[in-house]
């Protein structure tokens, strides 16, 4: 009975990652400028890491975590790139 | 698919609160991503799914995984590091981006926006209107420059 209530919670939280997702999606759309796209990139990944971490709980196996690693490292080296690009007009300079 | 059948009760019940907690905020801070009307309002609100958010989620994945294999799991808390070192520095990064990008384009802006300011002070200004040239006597009474030049009579 108490693991139902943990794969109830675990879909209930699953839909509200997506549908935090789908607002971070609607922001980098829609931004009215692009460091507003650059912050919804920001929260869409985040949001990501999280929903694969709950696919991790949910399945039991610890490859997803590995995944969430990688989005985390590389999450944070777009948005770096991405605010130097803004800054400067180039990221390799 | 699922393995938490031989999961002790304590576990899944916290683990269950704790990963509805940590999408709330997430879904918390994508809502204020929404809504907030300025740059600089939106940049605060997906920080708690970055802090709060996911910190309730690592720790629920941590409880679970220790609960099922029967010894401490915490490789979590390396994205819980990285997170938490990572963030403050990218929104820095792109904060400063946009602050520059709005100094550079509303500086035209500015200028003339201080212009047209700076010429109204001066007409509501009282010796400007002091040493405004009094109007010449005219034989008729007609005087230039009092809206009746072109009057017929």
């Amino acid at each position: 009975m108490i693991a139902n209530v943990l794969i109830g919670s675990l879909t209930i939280a699953q839909i509200l990652l997506a549908l935090a997702m789908a607002g971070a999606t609607f922001r980098m759309l829609r931004g009215p400028r692009a460091q507003d796209r650059v912050l919804g990139l920001d929260t869409l990944y985040i949001n990501a890491i999280l929903l694969l971490l709950i696919f991790g709980i949910r399945s039991g196996s610890t490859a997803y975590f590995e995944a969430a690693l990688v989005i985390a490292v590389l999450g944070f080296v777009t948005t770096a790139a991405l605010a130097k690009f803004l800054m400067r007009g180039e990221v390799i300079e | 698919m699922t393995p938490v059948t031989g999961l002790p009760p304590w576990a899944a019940l916290l683990t269950s609160v704790l990963v509805l907690l940590g999408a709330g905020l997430a879904l918390t801070g994508s809502l204020g991503l929404l809504r907030f009307n300025s740059f600089y309002e939106r940049v605060h609100a997906p920080t708690l799914a970055t802090t709060l958010g996911a910190g309730c989620v690592l720790i629920a994945s941590m409880v679970f995984f220790s609960a099922l294999q029967t010894r401490p799991v915490v490789h979590e808390i390396l994205i819980a590091i990285f997170l938490t070192l990572t963030t403050p520095v990218a929104l820095m990064l792109l904060v400063r981006a946009a602050l520059f990008r709005d100094r550079i384009e509303g500086q035209a802006y500015d200028e003339v926006k201080a212009r047209a300011l700076s010429a109204d002070k001066r007409a509501l200004l009282p010796h400007h209107r002091a040493i405004r040239p009094a109007p010449i006597d005219l034989p008729g009474g007609h005087h230039p420059g009092d809206g009746h030049e072109h009057d017929p009579r």
